[in-house]
Protein backbone atom coordinates (compact mmCIF):
# COMPACT_ATOMS: atom_id res chain seq x y z
CA UNK A 1 0.00 0.00 0.00
CA UNK A 2 2.53 2.52 0.95
CA UNK A 3 4.58 1.50 -2.22
CA UNK A 4 2.18 2.34 -4.56
CA UNK A 5 1.35 5.52 -2.78
CA UNK A 6 4.77 6.62 -3.01
CA UNK A 7 5.06 5.27 -6.57
CA UNK A 8 2.01 7.24 -7.55
CA UNK A 9 3.58 10.24 -5.28
CA UNK A 10 5.86 11.81 -8.50
CA UNK A 11 3.17 11.56 -11.65
CA UNK A 12 0.94 13.29 -9.21
CA UNK A 13 3.53 16.04 -8.50
CA UNK A 14 3.92 15.93 -12.17
CA UNK A 15 0.55 16.54 -13.61
CA UNK A 16 -0.21 19.94 -11.13
CA UNK A 17 3.73 21.02 -12.41
CA UNK A 18 3.79 23.21 -15.92
CA UNK A 19 4.86 20.86 -18.99
CA UNK A 20 7.69 22.95 -20.85
CA UNK A 21 8.62 20.88 -23.20
CA UNK A 22 8.52 17.40 -24.18
CA UNK A 23 12.08 16.57 -26.25
CA UNK A 24 13.13 13.78 -27.64
CA UNK A 25 14.33 11.77 -24.57
CA UNK A 26 12.22 13.20 -21.95
CA UNK A 27 9.09 15.44 -20.36
CA UNK A 28 10.55 18.58 -18.77
CA UNK A 29 8.25 20.52 -16.27
CA UNK A 30 8.95 23.22 -14.36
CA UNK A 31 8.09 23.04 -10.50
CA UNK A 32 8.47 23.77 -7.08
CA UNK A 33 10.28 21.88 -4.84
CA UNK A 34 11.82 22.26 -1.78
CA UNK A 35 10.61 25.86 -2.15
CA UNK A 36 13.12 26.40 -4.85
CA UNK A 37 12.32 27.03 -9.00
CA UNK A 38 13.24 23.03 -10.09
CA UNK A 39 13.12 21.86 -13.62
CA UNK A 40 11.86 18.27 -13.41
CA UNK A 41 13.12 15.69 -16.41
CA UNK A 42 10.95 12.77 -16.87
CA UNK A 43 12.25 10.12 -18.89
CA UNK A 44 8.89 8.57 -20.53
CA UNK A 45 8.38 5.22 -21.68
CA UNK A 46 9.07 5.00 -25.21
CA UNK A 47 5.97 3.12 -27.11
CA UNK A 48 8.32 2.04 -29.96
CA UNK A 49 10.74 0.61 -28.22
CA UNK A 50 10.71 -3.26 -26.73
CA UNK A 51 9.92 -2.93 -22.80
CA UNK A 52 13.25 -4.71 -22.25
CA UNK A 53 15.06 -2.66 -24.35
CA UNK A 54 13.23 0.75 -23.02
CA UNK A 55 14.11 -0.50 -19.51
CA UNK A 56 17.41 -0.78 -19.64
CA UNK A 57 18.13 2.12 -21.85
CA UNK A 58 16.11 4.64 -19.99
CA UNK A 59 17.58 3.53 -16.20
CA UNK A 60 21.32 3.73 -17.48
CA UNK A 61 20.39 7.06 -19.19
CA UNK A 62 19.28 8.49 -16.00
CA UNK A 63 22.23 7.26 -14.03
CA UNK A 64 24.69 8.22 -16.59
CA UNK A 65 23.02 11.68 -16.71
CA UNK A 66 23.22 12.22 -12.91
CA UNK A 67 26.80 10.64 -12.11
CA UNK A 68 28.06 13.41 -15.02
CA UNK A 69 26.21 16.21 -13.55
CA UNK A 70 27.61 15.71 -10.61
CA UNK A 71 31.26 14.88 -11.85
CA UNK A 72 31.20 18.13 -13.84
CA UNK A 73 29.68 20.13 -10.68
CA UNK A 74 32.50 19.08 -8.59
CA UNK A 75 35.13 20.48 -11.08
CA UNK A 76 33.59 23.64 -11.33
CA UNK A 77 31.81 23.72 -14.32
CA UNK A 78 28.80 25.50 -14.55
CA UNK A 79 25.96 22.51 -14.24
CA UNK A 80 22.63 22.72 -12.46
CA UNK A 81 22.16 21.47 -9.04
CA UNK A 82 20.89 17.93 -8.71
CA UNK A 83 18.21 17.92 -6.21
CA UNK A 84 16.92 14.43 -6.27
CA UNK A 85 16.28 11.28 -8.30
CA UNK A 86 13.62 9.15 -8.52
CA UNK A 87 14.39 5.85 -9.71
CA UNK A 88 11.00 4.44 -10.46
CA UNK A 89 9.10 7.39 -12.80
CA UNK A 90 13.11 7.90 -14.05
CA UNK A 91 12.79 11.62 -12.56
CA UNK A 92 15.77 13.81 -12.43
CA UNK A 93 14.78 17.48 -9.92
CA UNK A 94 17.32 19.83 -11.25
CA UNK A 95 18.02 23.67 -10.49
CA UNK A 96 16.53 25.77 -12.70
CA UNK A 97 18.73 27.82 -14.60
CA UNK A 98 16.01 31.27 -13.93
CA UNK A 99 16.75 34.39 -16.84
CA UNK A 100 18.58 31.56 -19.27
CA UNK A 101 17.76 31.15 -23.15
CA UNK A 102 19.49 28.22 -25.56
CA UNK A 103 23.03 29.59 -27.14
CA UNK A 104 20.98 28.46 -30.07
CA UNK A 105 18.43 30.95 -29.89
CA UNK A 106 21.02 33.32 -28.82
CA UNK A 107 22.97 32.79 -32.36
CA UNK A 108 20.11 32.51 -34.04
CA UNK A 109 18.59 36.00 -33.07
CA UNK A 110 20.13 39.17 -34.70
CA UNK A 111 20.83 41.74 -33.76
CA UNK A 112 22.13 39.82 -30.60
CA UNK A 113 21.12 40.83 -26.80
CA UNK A 114 23.02 43.88 -26.03
CA UNK A 115 23.00 42.47 -22.66
CA UNK A 116 25.31 39.18 -23.47
CA UNK A 117 28.19 39.48 -24.89
CA UNK A 118 28.84 38.73 -28.50
CA UNK A 119 28.99 36.31 -30.54
CA UNK A 120 32.97 35.77 -30.72
CA UNK A 121 33.41 35.91 -26.91
CA UNK A 122 30.42 33.16 -26.75
CA UNK A 123 32.44 30.80 -28.85
CA UNK A 124 35.19 31.51 -26.82
CA UNK A 125 34.07 30.70 -23.88
CA UNK A 126 32.17 27.42 -24.98
CA UNK A 127 35.50 26.59 -26.18
CA UNK A 128 37.04 26.77 -22.82
CA UNK A 129 34.28 25.34 -20.93
CA UNK A 130 34.37 22.02 -22.84
CA UNK A 131 37.81 21.91 -22.32
CA UNK A 132 37.84 21.99 -18.87
CA UNK A 133 34.52 19.14 -19.19
CA UNK A 134 37.18 16.89 -21.27
CA UNK A 135 40.01 17.21 -18.75
CA UNK A 136 37.65 15.78 -16.39
CA UNK A 137 36.91 13.12 -18.54
CA UNK A 138 33.38 13.58 -19.11
CA UNK A 139 32.00 12.98 -22.48
CA UNK A 140 28.51 15.12 -23.01
CA UNK A 141 27.73 12.79 -26.01
CA UNK A 142 24.81 15.23 -27.08
CA UNK A 143 26.46 18.56 -27.37
CA UNK A 144 24.32 20.87 -29.36
CA UNK A 145 24.14 24.76 -28.70
CA UNK A 146 20.27 23.53 -27.64
CA UNK A 147 22.19 22.23 -24.22
CA UNK A 148 24.10 25.27 -23.67
CA UNK A 149 22.15 27.76 -21.30
CA UNK A 150 23.46 31.19 -21.42
CA UNK A 151 22.39 33.53 -18.03
CA UNK A 152 23.11 37.28 -18.71
CA UNK A 153 24.39 39.24 -15.82
CA UNK A 154 22.44 42.33 -15.23
CA UNK A 155 24.77 45.54 -15.90
CA UNK A 156 28.63 44.87 -17.96
CA UNK A 157 26.84 41.60 -19.73
CA UNK A 158 29.11 39.00 -17.82
CA UNK A 159 26.99 35.93 -18.22
CA UNK A 160 27.11 32.56 -16.89
CA UNK A 161 27.14 29.68 -19.55
CA UNK A 162 25.07 26.32 -18.31
CA UNK A 163 25.85 22.71 -19.37
CA UNK A 164 22.64 20.80 -19.52
CA UNK A 165 21.12 17.31 -20.72
CA UNK A 166 23.76 14.89 -20.11
CA UNK A 167 21.68 12.02 -20.76
CA UNK A 168 24.07 10.32 -23.72
CA UNK A 169 27.00 11.04 -21.48
CA UNK A 170 29.91 8.78 -20.01
CA UNK A 171 33.42 8.71 -18.70
CA UNK A 172 35.76 8.54 -20.71
CA UNK A 173 39.61 9.36 -20.76
CA UNK A 174 39.63 8.49 -24.55
CA UNK A 175 40.82 11.38 -27.02
CA UNK A 176 39.00 9.51 -29.54
CA UNK A 177 35.67 9.78 -27.42
CA UNK A 178 36.40 13.48 -26.98
CA UNK A 179 36.98 13.56 -30.84
CA UNK A 180 33.42 12.43 -31.39
CA UNK A 181 31.90 15.09 -28.58
CA UNK A 182 33.19 17.82 -30.48
CA UNK A 183 32.33 16.58 -33.94
CA UNK A 184 28.87 16.08 -32.78
CA UNK A 185 28.91 19.86 -31.40
CA UNK A 186 30.11 20.27 -35.07
CA UNK A 187 27.50 18.33 -37.21
CA UNK A 188 25.12 20.23 -34.81
CA UNK A 189 26.53 23.71 -35.02
CA UNK A 190 27.13 24.05 -38.67
CA UNK A 191 23.72 22.40 -39.34
CA UNK A 192 21.67 24.64 -37.45
CA UNK A 193 23.35 27.48 -38.05
CA UNK A 194 24.46 27.75 -41.59
CA UNK A 195 27.89 29.96 -42.26
CA UNK A 196 29.24 30.20 -38.72
CA UNK A 197 32.33 28.30 -39.85
CA UNK A 198 34.70 30.64 -38.72
CA UNK A 199 32.19 31.00 -35.43
CA UNK A 200 32.93 27.44 -34.71
CA UNK A 201 36.69 27.76 -35.44
CA UNK A 202 37.04 30.07 -32.84
CA UNK A 203 35.44 27.84 -30.51
CA UNK A 204 37.88 24.80 -31.05
CA UNK A 205 41.28 27.45 -31.00
CA UNK A 206 39.86 28.57 -27.81
CA UNK A 207 39.47 24.46 -26.51
CA UNK A 208 42.77 24.13 -27.71
CA UNK A 209 44.00 26.63 -25.91
CA UNK A 210 42.08 25.77 -22.17
CA UNK A 211 42.74 22.27 -22.32
CA UNK A 212 45.76 20.53 -21.46
CA UNK A 213 45.30 17.24 -23.13
CA UNK A 214 43.81 19.05 -26.45
CA UNK A 215 46.45 18.13 -29.14
CA UNK A 216 45.40 14.46 -29.53
CA UNK A 217 41.94 15.43 -28.92
CA UNK A 218 41.99 17.93 -32.02
CA UNK A 219 43.85 15.40 -33.96
CA UNK A 220 41.12 12.40 -33.73
CA UNK A 221 38.51 15.48 -34.51
CA UNK A 222 40.07 15.83 -37.97
CA UNK A 223 40.31 11.51 -38.13
CA UNK A 224 36.88 11.67 -37.28
CA UNK A 225 35.76 14.15 -40.41
CA UNK A 226 37.50 12.50 -42.78
CA UNK A 227 36.01 9.27 -41.55
CA UNK A 228 32.20 10.72 -42.75
CA UNK A 229 34.05 11.27 -46.17
CA UNK A 230 35.89 8.45 -46.86
CA UNK A 231 33.62 5.82 -45.86
CA UNK A 232 32.11 3.74 -48.92
CA UNK A 233 28.65 4.31 -49.83
CA UNK A 234 26.81 1.79 -51.50
CA UNK A 235 22.85 1.40 -52.33
CA UNK B 1 6.19 18.95 -70.79
CA UNK B 2 9.36 17.31 -69.82
CA UNK B 3 10.15 13.85 -70.34
CA UNK B 4 13.43 12.32 -68.21
CA UNK B 5 14.92 9.26 -68.59
CA UNK B 6 16.79 7.97 -65.29
CA UNK B 7 19.39 5.37 -65.50
CA UNK B 8 20.37 3.44 -61.52
CA UNK B 9 22.62 1.03 -60.95
CA UNK B 10 24.92 1.26 -57.78
CA UNK B 11 24.73 -1.35 -56.06
CA UNK B 12 23.06 -4.72 -56.91
CA UNK B 13 20.12 -3.49 -58.32
CA UNK B 14 19.75 -2.10 -62.34
CA UNK B 15 16.92 0.23 -62.98
CA UNK B 16 15.86 2.10 -65.61
CA UNK B 17 12.55 4.13 -65.23
CA UNK B 18 11.43 7.51 -67.10
CA UNK B 19 9.06 10.46 -65.39
CA UNK B 20 7.01 13.08 -67.37
CA UNK B 21 6.14 15.83 -65.13
CA UNK B 22 5.82 13.90 -61.96
CA UNK B 23 4.31 11.05 -63.80
CA UNK B 24 5.85 7.46 -63.31
CA UNK B 25 5.36 6.05 -66.74
CA UNK B 26 7.52 3.01 -66.64
CA UNK B 27 10.22 1.97 -64.17
CA UNK B 28 11.30 -1.67 -64.62
CA UNK B 29 14.41 -3.08 -62.35
CA UNK B 30 16.50 -6.40 -62.34
CA UNK B 31 18.54 -7.41 -58.80
CA UNK B 32 21.71 -9.18 -59.13
CA UNK B 33 20.90 -12.11 -55.94
CA UNK B 34 24.03 -13.87 -54.78
CA UNK B 35 23.56 -17.37 -52.69
CA UNK B 36 22.78 -17.37 -49.13
CA UNK B 37 26.05 -16.21 -47.31
CA UNK B 38 27.63 -14.75 -50.46
CA UNK B 39 27.52 -10.73 -50.58
CA UNK B 40 27.77 -9.06 -53.85
CA UNK B 41 31.15 -8.19 -55.31
CA UNK B 42 31.56 -5.36 -57.68
CA UNK B 43 33.10 -6.60 -60.58
CA UNK B 44 30.25 -9.48 -60.79
CA UNK B 45 27.64 -6.95 -60.21
CA UNK B 46 29.35 -4.86 -63.46
CA UNK B 47 28.70 -7.96 -64.68
CA UNK B 48 25.34 -8.46 -64.18
CA UNK B 49 24.37 -5.08 -65.27
CA UNK B 50 26.30 -5.13 -68.32
CA UNK B 51 24.50 -8.05 -69.33
CA UNK B 52 20.58 -7.01 -68.61
CA UNK B 53 20.88 -2.97 -69.29
CA UNK B 54 19.74 -3.28 -72.59
CA UNK B 55 16.91 -5.33 -72.33
CA UNK B 56 15.85 -3.07 -69.24
CA UNK B 57 16.35 -0.16 -71.34
CA UNK B 58 13.93 -1.59 -74.23
CA UNK B 59 11.69 -2.32 -71.39
CA UNK B 60 11.38 1.26 -69.84
CA UNK B 61 10.73 2.91 -73.35
CA UNK B 62 8.29 0.51 -74.22
CA UNK B 63 6.52 0.08 -71.23
CA UNK B 64 6.34 4.12 -71.46
CA UNK B 65 4.92 3.92 -75.20
CA UNK B 66 7.72 6.50 -76.14
CA UNK B 67 10.64 6.58 -78.84
CA UNK B 68 14.03 7.90 -77.54
CA UNK B 69 13.02 11.20 -79.58
CA UNK B 70 10.36 11.65 -77.07
CA UNK B 71 13.29 11.92 -74.31
CA UNK B 72 14.00 15.20 -73.12
CA UNK B 73 17.25 14.32 -70.92
CA UNK B 74 18.89 11.22 -70.04
CA UNK B 75 20.07 11.18 -66.37
CA UNK B 76 22.25 8.65 -64.49
CA UNK B 77 23.94 7.60 -61.24
CA UNK B 78 26.95 9.98 -60.62
CA UNK B 79 27.94 8.40 -57.30
CA UNK B 80 27.81 7.18 -54.61
CA UNK B 81 28.04 4.05 -55.22
CA UNK B 82 30.39 0.89 -55.97
CA UNK B 83 33.14 1.86 -59.00
CA UNK B 84 32.39 -0.79 -61.66
CA UNK B 85 28.56 -0.91 -61.74
CA UNK B 86 28.34 2.79 -61.85
CA UNK B 87 30.60 3.00 -64.98
CA UNK B 88 29.00 -0.05 -66.62
CA UNK B 89 25.23 2.38 -66.30
CA UNK B 90 27.27 5.20 -66.97
CA UNK B 91 28.63 4.67 -69.92
CA UNK B 92 25.31 3.26 -71.79
CA UNK B 93 23.97 7.00 -70.49
CA UNK B 94 26.30 8.79 -71.87
CA UNK B 95 26.17 6.81 -75.09
CA UNK B 96 22.35 7.08 -75.75
CA UNK B 97 22.98 10.46 -74.80
CA UNK B 98 25.13 10.94 -77.50
CA UNK B 99 23.33 8.59 -79.72
CA UNK B 100 19.91 10.39 -79.29
CA UNK B 101 21.37 13.99 -79.00
CA UNK B 102 19.99 14.91 -75.40
CA UNK B 103 21.55 16.27 -72.89
CA UNK B 104 23.21 14.24 -69.88
CA UNK B 105 22.68 15.13 -65.93
CA UNK B 106 24.29 13.58 -63.19
CA UNK B 107 22.68 13.06 -60.26
CA UNK B 108 23.59 12.09 -56.45
CA UNK B 109 21.85 8.70 -55.51
CA UNK B 110 20.90 9.86 -51.92
CA UNK B 111 19.06 13.04 -53.10
CA UNK B 112 17.37 11.10 -55.77
CA UNK B 113 15.85 9.23 -53.18
CA UNK B 114 14.71 12.17 -51.55
CA UNK B 115 13.32 13.53 -54.02
CA UNK B 116 11.24 10.52 -55.41
CA UNK B 117 10.43 10.11 -51.66
CA UNK B 118 8.87 14.19 -52.29
CA UNK B 119 7.13 13.31 -55.03
CA UNK B 120 5.43 10.03 -54.28
CA UNK B 121 4.28 10.92 -50.77
CA UNK B 122 3.89 15.22 -51.12
CA UNK B 123 5.29 15.66 -47.74
CA UNK B 124 6.00 19.39 -47.61
CA UNK B 125 9.70 19.54 -45.84
CA UNK B 126 10.32 16.63 -43.67
CA UNK B 127 13.14 14.98 -41.77
CA UNK B 128 14.37 12.38 -44.09
CA UNK B 129 15.97 9.37 -42.71
CA UNK B 130 17.85 7.61 -45.87
CA UNK B 131 18.68 4.08 -44.50
CA UNK B 132 19.92 1.58 -47.26
CA UNK B 133 22.77 -1.15 -47.26
CA UNK B 134 24.66 1.36 -48.15
CA UNK B 135 24.13 4.55 -46.40
CA UNK B 136 21.98 5.56 -43.28
CA UNK B 137 21.94 9.38 -42.68
CA UNK B 138 19.48 11.98 -40.76
CA UNK B 139 18.42 14.82 -43.53
CA UNK B 140 16.97 18.29 -43.31
CA UNK B 141 16.71 20.88 -45.90
CA UNK B 142 18.20 24.38 -45.33
CA UNK B 143 19.29 26.93 -47.55
CA UNK B 144 19.58 25.12 -50.66
CA UNK B 145 21.45 22.01 -49.31
CA UNK B 146 20.17 18.75 -48.07
CA UNK B 147 21.86 18.89 -44.73
CA UNK B 148 23.02 15.86 -42.74
CA UNK B 149 22.01 16.47 -38.98
CA UNK B 150 23.15 12.68 -38.15
CA UNK B 151 24.50 9.58 -39.72
CA UNK B 152 26.07 6.34 -39.09
CA UNK B 153 29.98 6.56 -38.24
CA UNK B 154 30.91 3.37 -39.47
CA UNK B 155 28.78 1.29 -41.43
CA UNK B 156 25.14 1.63 -42.44
CA UNK B 157 22.34 -0.24 -40.79
CA UNK B 158 21.05 -2.40 -44.40
CA UNK B 159 25.23 -3.52 -44.55
CA UNK B 160 24.24 -4.45 -40.34
CA UNK B 161 21.08 -6.85 -41.36
CA UNK B 162 22.65 -8.19 -44.32
CA UNK B 163 25.61 -8.88 -42.78
CA UNK B 164 23.95 -10.65 -40.35
CA UNK B 165 21.93 -12.75 -43.06
CA UNK B 166 24.98 -14.10 -44.45
CA UNK B 167 26.52 -15.14 -40.79
CA UNK B 168 22.90 -17.45 -40.07
CA UNK B 169 22.94 -17.78 -44.06
CA UNK B 170 19.20 -16.87 -44.84
CA UNK B 171 18.26 -17.00 -48.57
CA UNK B 172 19.77 -12.84 -50.32
CA UNK B 173 16.05 -13.63 -52.44
CA UNK B 174 14.14 -11.05 -52.72
CA UNK B 175 16.79 -9.44 -50.36
CA UNK B 176 18.42 -10.36 -46.78
CA UNK B 177 16.52 -7.67 -45.27
CA UNK B 178 13.05 -8.85 -46.21
CA UNK B 179 13.95 -12.12 -45.47
CA UNK B 180 15.00 -10.92 -41.99
CA UNK B 181 12.17 -9.51 -41.19
CA UNK B 182 9.73 -12.35 -42.27
CA UNK B 183 12.03 -14.38 -39.49
CA UNK B 184 11.65 -11.40 -36.75
CA UNK B 185 8.03 -11.74 -37.37
CA UNK B 186 7.93 -15.29 -35.92
CA UNK B 187 10.76 -14.58 -33.37
CA UNK B 188 9.40 -13.21 -29.46
CA UNK B 189 12.18 -13.42 -27.11
CA UNK B 190 14.04 -10.12 -26.72
CA UNK B 191 17.78 -10.78 -26.28
CA UNK B 192 20.06 -8.11 -25.24
CA UNK B 193 22.36 -6.56 -27.75
CA UNK B 194 24.49 -3.55 -27.84
CA UNK B 195 22.67 -0.32 -28.49
CA UNK B 196 24.95 2.71 -29.70
CA UNK B 197 23.58 6.48 -30.21
CA UNK B 198 26.34 8.78 -30.72
CA UNK B 199 24.17 12.47 -30.17
CA UNK B 200 22.71 12.51 -33.53
CA UNK B 201 24.66 9.79 -35.06
CA UNK B 202 24.24 6.09 -35.06
CA UNK B 203 27.17 3.24 -34.80
CA UNK B 204 26.70 -0.64 -35.87
CA UNK B 205 30.29 -1.99 -35.94
CA UNK B 206 29.86 -2.97 -32.46
CA UNK B 207 26.76 -4.69 -32.44
CA UNK B 208 27.39 -6.12 -35.55
CA UNK B 209 30.38 -7.76 -34.57
CA UNK B 210 28.67 -9.04 -31.67
CA UNK B 211 26.00 -10.52 -33.16
CA UNK B 212 28.26 -12.19 -35.67
CA UNK B 213 30.23 -14.00 -33.27
CA UNK B 214 27.73 -14.63 -30.77
CA UNK B 215 24.82 -15.76 -33.13
CA UNK B 216 25.79 -19.38 -34.11
CA UNK B 217 26.65 -20.12 -30.08
CA UNK B 218 23.67 -18.40 -29.00
CA UNK B 219 21.50 -20.59 -31.16
CA UNK B 220 23.30 -23.86 -30.86
CA UNK B 221 23.37 -23.61 -26.86
CA UNK B 222 19.98 -23.35 -26.83
CA UNK B 223 19.47 -20.00 -25.78
CA UNK B 224 17.61 -18.40 -28.71
CA UNK B 225 16.60 -19.45 -32.05
CA UNK B 226 17.50 -17.62 -35.27
CA UNK B 227 13.94 -15.89 -35.37
CA UNK B 228 14.52 -14.67 -31.77
CA UNK B 229 18.16 -13.08 -33.06
CA UNK B 230 16.55 -11.44 -36.24
CA UNK B 231 13.72 -9.82 -33.80
CA UNK B 232 16.33 -8.77 -31.52
CA UNK B 233 18.45 -7.02 -33.82
CA UNK B 234 15.07 -5.20 -35.87
CA UNK B 235 13.92 -3.99 -32.50
CA UNK B 236 17.77 -2.83 -31.76
CA UNK B 237 18.62 -1.13 -34.77
CA UNK B 238 15.40 0.50 -36.14
CA UNK B 239 15.04 1.79 -31.89
CA UNK B 240 18.41 3.78 -32.82
CA UNK B 241 17.00 4.82 -36.66
CA UNK B 242 14.22 6.15 -34.43
CA UNK B 243 15.79 7.99 -31.83
CA UNK B 244 18.43 9.85 -33.90
CA UNK B 245 15.30 10.81 -36.22
CA UNK B 246 13.56 12.07 -33.28
CA UNK B 247 16.60 14.13 -32.12
CA UNK B 248 16.41 15.46 -35.27
CA UNK B 249 12.95 16.53 -35.24
CA UNK B 250 13.18 18.09 -32.40
CA UNK B 251 16.12 20.20 -32.67
CA UNK B 252 14.78 21.56 -36.48
CA UNK B 253 11.33 21.89 -35.17
CA UNK B 254 9.79 19.60 -37.37
CA UNK B 255 6.47 17.80 -38.13
CA UNK B 256 7.32 15.35 -41.03
CA UNK B 257 9.10 12.38 -41.44
CA UNK B 258 10.26 10.67 -44.18
CA UNK B 259 11.42 7.47 -44.72
CA UNK B 260 13.65 6.37 -47.98
CA UNK B 261 15.80 3.44 -49.05
CA UNK B 262 16.10 -0.16 -49.31
CA UNK B 263 15.87 -0.65 -45.19
CA UNK B 264 12.92 2.25 -45.27
CA UNK B 265 10.54 -0.94 -46.80
CA UNK B 266 10.73 -2.77 -43.64
CA UNK B 267 7.03 -2.51 -41.80
CA UNK B 268 8.85 -3.49 -38.30
CA UNK B 269 10.29 0.07 -39.25
CA UNK B 270 7.37 2.02 -40.20
CA UNK B 271 5.78 0.80 -37.59
CA UNK B 272 7.79 1.69 -34.47
CA UNK B 273 8.20 4.87 -36.38
CA UNK B 274 4.63 5.76 -36.60
CA UNK B 275 4.37 5.36 -32.71
CA UNK B 276 6.45 8.04 -32.28
CA UNK B 277 5.03 10.04 -34.67
CA UNK B 278 1.84 9.53 -33.28
CA UNK B 279 3.76 10.57 -29.90
CA UNK B 280 4.72 13.64 -30.89
CA UNK B 281 2.08 14.38 -33.05
CA UNK B 282 3.90 14.27 -36.25
CA UNK B 283 3.42 12.39 -39.27
CA UNK B 284 4.60 9.82 -41.31
CA UNK B 285 5.52 9.20 -44.97
CA UNK B 286 6.96 6.37 -46.79
CA UNK B 287 7.29 4.45 -49.55
CA UNK B 288 6.47 1.24 -51.04
CA UNK B 289 9.02 -1.51 -52.61
CA UNK B 290 8.74 0.06 -56.16
CA UNK B 291 10.57 3.42 -54.72
CA UNK B 292 12.25 2.46 -51.61
CA UNK B 293 14.08 0.31 -53.43
CA UNK B 294 16.96 1.81 -55.71
CA UNK B 295 14.99 2.56 -59.15
CA UNK B 296 15.50 4.14 -62.23
CA UNK B 297 12.69 6.80 -61.98
CA UNK B 298 14.03 8.15 -58.66
CA UNK B 299 16.72 9.09 -60.72
CA UNK B 300 14.76 10.36 -63.81
CA UNK B 301 12.53 12.31 -60.76
CA UNK B 302 15.74 14.25 -59.84
CA UNK B 303 17.55 14.41 -63.26
CA UNK B 304 13.73 16.56 -63.97
CA UNK B 305 14.08 18.92 -60.89
CA UNK B 306 17.72 19.80 -61.82
CA UNK B 307 17.32 19.58 -65.67
CA UNK B 308 14.63 22.16 -65.07
CA UNK B 309 15.95 24.44 -62.80
CA UNK B 310 18.77 24.56 -65.95
CA UNK B 311 21.37 22.20 -64.80
CA UNK B 312 23.32 20.09 -67.15
CA UNK B 313 26.19 17.58 -66.94
CA UNK B 314 29.02 17.99 -70.08
CA UNK B 315 30.48 14.87 -71.17
CA UNK B 316 33.69 15.65 -69.29
CA UNK B 317 32.07 16.09 -66.28
CA UNK B 318 29.76 12.80 -66.58
CA UNK B 319 32.40 10.72 -64.66
CA UNK B 320 31.10 8.77 -61.78
CA UNK B 321 32.66 8.97 -57.84
CA UNK B 322 32.40 6.12 -55.30
CA UNK B 323 32.16 8.89 -52.37
CA UNK B 324 29.40 11.66 -52.93
CA UNK B 325 28.55 13.34 -50.04
CA UNK B 326 24.47 14.34 -49.85
CA UNK B 327 25.47 17.77 -48.37
CA UNK B 328 28.00 18.11 -51.42
CA UNK B 329 24.85 19.03 -53.98
CA UNK B 330 23.48 22.90 -54.58
CA UNK B 331 19.50 22.12 -54.26
CA UNK B 332 18.81 24.76 -57.00
CA UNK B 333 15.18 24.01 -57.63
CA UNK B 334 14.29 24.34 -54.20
CA UNK B 335 14.36 27.90 -52.35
Amino acid sequence: MALEKSMAAIPEFLSKAELLKQGAEARVYRARFLGRPTIVKERFRKQYRHPLLDEKLTHRRTVQEVRSVLRCRRAGISVPVVYFVDYSSHSIFLEEIVGSSTVRDHIASSPPSARCEGLEPLAERVGQVLARMHDEDVIHGDLTTSNMLLRCGPEDGVSELFLIDFGLSYISALPEDKGVDLYVLEKAFLSTHPHTEALFQRLLKSYAAASKKSSAVIKKLEEVRLRGRKRSMVG
Amino acid sequence: MTIVIGFEGSANKIGIGIIRDGEVLSNPRRTYITPPGQGFLPSDTARHHRAVILTVLKEALEQAGLKPADIDCVAFTKGPGMGSPLVTVALVARTVAQLWGKPLLGVNHCIAHIEMGRLITQADNPTVLYVSGGNTQVIAYSERRYRIFGETIDIAVGNCLDRFARVIKISNDPSPGYNIEQMAKKGSQYVELPYTVKGMDVSFSGITSYIEEAAHKMISSGQCSAEDLCFSLQETVFSMLVEITERAMAHCGSGEVLIVGGVGCNLRLQEMMGVMCKERNAKLFATDERFCIDNGAMIAQAGWEMFRSGQVTELEDSWITQRYRTDEVEVTWRD
